[in-house]
């Protein structure tokens, strides 16, 4: 059997890491048994910071799950073989990634072991209510088109379920963003350009991942990618690059042009301490420039400068979400326009947080579950791409 | 008349007697634990009118009376629950100072209540918001979502509670405008408890309640009117 295998796994290396990949679901498991146990007075968040290091790490997973799929539909629904046959690969690793940061956002609840609730009481207004089908909805639809593309007598349905796939997380990452967007009191929040916005990043950071894992598969099998495929795929990802940090530009721009947000905006990207130097330095200088010259400097852009352009874009998604999420809360609500106030329960003044053992934690066991996942998938299934390459051997 | 059919109307007499001693003791505490059998309705909205003139800085009496009345600790770290705080306020130009008390305002049009997935977040038909603690999943997405920062979450176990309060570690909670009280007739503990009578609670939807009356004669606003959330709590003097 295993000569028919398309895979010639390291096997010692594999089981280490999924040995590794294990534990670190299971240390998160425990963070999360620990939070239940003692509150999440254990963590950093509090009263004024409500989402924290968790939501981070669960939002970073969800986006780039959907973003992901970009391979899929490439493939799938714009017919370019060589997005088709990455586009089953593309398919495992929204799973894993939408598993990886659900669990997360779960596991994190007040009353986790109360999650069932939310399907027994179904409120109609709410948005969340909404990404529960959602975020369903995509699992049903991913595990469909992988189907259809992985079993002979399906092919024929695989464009039409690529095509309801493209349609569905386009839908599920504008509900990512609505969550914020509907946030109307939310300086940092409360507005329609973040739907879109979080549409493009996806696409980056998708990519971003995707390079990862198919650099890694690829080394594990002695493969080697396609220059043709490799420079095709890389230059999309620096095109993305650049959309994302336009969308977070006009939002920014946007903000300081109201006069009303210019003290917010004053707090994020000047004088909020680790607000500005992750939005500087870990989102524009490491999360896009330092990529894009990896990417499109003519003395980089082979493998190894994509697969660092990517872990950065990777750093600069977590430290955008961070400023994003946190920062967002940290800067107090507008209560009394106009007035300075203080009071006992932190008005007027700037949140304090910092993320805690616990969060963190749990936040990479969420990243655990999709390194499982992936891992076992590629393992037992049929995921990695073959293809006849395009560029002459040399 | 014969001796079967009296023998006959004596044991049903009996039965209907037995049954209504066996059944009246269970109806009464099934009365006595449901309090008012009539439903809340929203011929009443409940609300309150604050005049911030009269409310003195560095008084915190409604406070005090809130935590005491709900058995919350009155602890002020970021992760104890304050249902009600006392908030400075000075004028960015003209410097003037006030103070106030800010807690749920008890929206018609909550955004809390929108946003909550599960309904856990709900309004009365009399207008109070509540959170069914039975319901909460703790996502505090609703925390996010209020505009005056009004609720808190429980970070840890809880001890020593109120049996007429339910609150519980995990979920989220708020000013309930004492409703335990409220439907027993009463005021809620800061109103009764403010020296200087300066928080006013009433029926908004009865025009002869004093509350009517005076915000028909006084220039109150909602916070953050601008919302649109058409408050149960207006303000005098802002």
């Amino acid at each position: 059997m295993a000569n028919l295998s398309p895979l010639r796994f390291q096997t010692r290396l594999y089981y280490v890491l999924v040995a590794l990949g294990g534990l670190i679901v299971l240390i998160g498991l425990y963070a999360a048994h620990m939070m239940e146990q003692h509150g999440h007075i254990i963590t950093g968040m509090n009263n004024q910071i409500v989402w924290g290091t968790p939501h981070v790490f669960a939002i970073f997973l969800i986006i780039a799950a959907s973003g992901v799929l970009n391979v899929s539909s490439i493939g799938s629904v714009f017919n370019k073989p060589a997005y088709k046959a990455r586009a089953p690969l593309a398919g495992l690793l929204s799973i894993a990634m939408l598993a990886g940061g659900l669990t997360v956002l779960m596991l994190d609840l007040g009353r986790p072991e109360r999650v069932i609730v939310a399907a027994t009481n179904y409120n109609i207004t709410s948005v969340f209510a909404w990404n529960i089908l959602l975020y369903s909805g995509m699992f049903a639809a991913v595990v469909m088109y992988l189907w259809t593309m992985m079993e002979k007598r399906m092919k024929a349905w695989s464009k039409p379920a690529g095509f309801l796939v493209l349609i569905w997380r386009f839908i599920l990452t504008t509900g990512t963003g609505v969550i914020f967007s509907f946030l109307v009191v939310r300086q940092a929040f409360g507005t329609a350009i973040l739907p879109p916005m979080f549409i493009v990043i996806s696409f980056a950071w998708g990519m971003a991942v995707f390079h990862i894992v198919q650099s890694s598969i690829y080394a594990w099998n002695l493969k080697i990618l396609d220059e043709y495929v490799q420079k095709r795929m890389r230059n999309l990802m620096g095109l993305f690059v650049i959309a994302a940090l336009y969308f977070v530009a006009t939002y920014h721009l946007t903000n300081l042009y109201f006069a009303k947000q210019t003290e917010f905006e004053q707090f994020i990207l000047v004088s909020g301490g680790v607000y500005p130097l992750l939005f500087w330095v870990g989102y524009v200088l490491v999360g896009n420039l330092l990529p894009l010259v990896l990417i499109y400097h003519p003395a980089f852009g082979k493998t190894r400068s994509v697969i660092a352009a990517s872990l950065l874009i990777i750093i600069g998604g977590f430290s955008l979400l961070y400023v994003l999420i946190v920062g967002g809360q940290a800067f107090p609500l507008s209560i009394f326009p106009g007035y300075e106030v203080s009071s006992s329960f932190g008005d007027g003044f700037i949140g304090q947080y910092s993320p805690s053992m616990p969060e963190i934690l749990l936040g990479l066991g969420g990243v655990g579950i999709a390194f499982l996942i992936t891992a076992i998938g590629i393992r037992v299934l049929d995921f990695v791409p073959r293809e006849i390459p395009k560029t002459p051997l040399k | 008349m014969n001796d079967t059919n009296v023998q006959r109307r004596q044991f049903l007499k009996t039965s209907v007697g037995a049954a209504a001693v066996a059944i009246a003791p269970g109806m009464l505490l099934f009365d006595m634990a449901h309090g008012k059998t009539e439903a809340v309705s929203n011929k009443v909205r409940w609300g309150m009118l604050i005049d911030t003139a009269n409310c003195a800085d560095g008084c915190n009496d409604c406070v005090n009376a809130c935590n005491k009345e709900n058995g919350l600790s009155g602890g002020l770290s970021p992760t104890d629950s304050q249902w009600i705080r006392k908030i400075e306020l000075k004028d960015k130009l003209t410097g003037r100072e006030l103070s106030l008390p800010m807690m749920c305002q008890h929206c018609e049009n909550p955004p809390c209540v929108d946003v909550c997935p599960t309904g856990a977040s709900f309004g009365r038909a009399d207008g109070i918001v509540l959170v069914d603690k039975h319901l909460c999943i703790g996502c505090r997405y609703c925390m996010m979502a209020c505009p005056y920062k009004a609720r808190s979450f429980v970070h840890e176990a809880l001890h020593d509670q109120k049996p007429d309060v339910p609150r519980g570690k995990g979920t989220v909670e708020s000013c309930t405008m004492c409703v335990h009280r409220v439907d027993k007739g009463l005021q809620p503990a800061c109103a009764e408890a403010c020296p200087n009578k300066s928080i006013l609670f009433g029926n908004l939807n009865d025009p002869e309640s004093e509350i009517s009356r005076k915000i028909r004669t006084v220039a109150s606003i909602q916070v953050r009117a601008d919302l649109g959330l058409n408050t149960g709590v207006r303000y005098q003097g802002l």
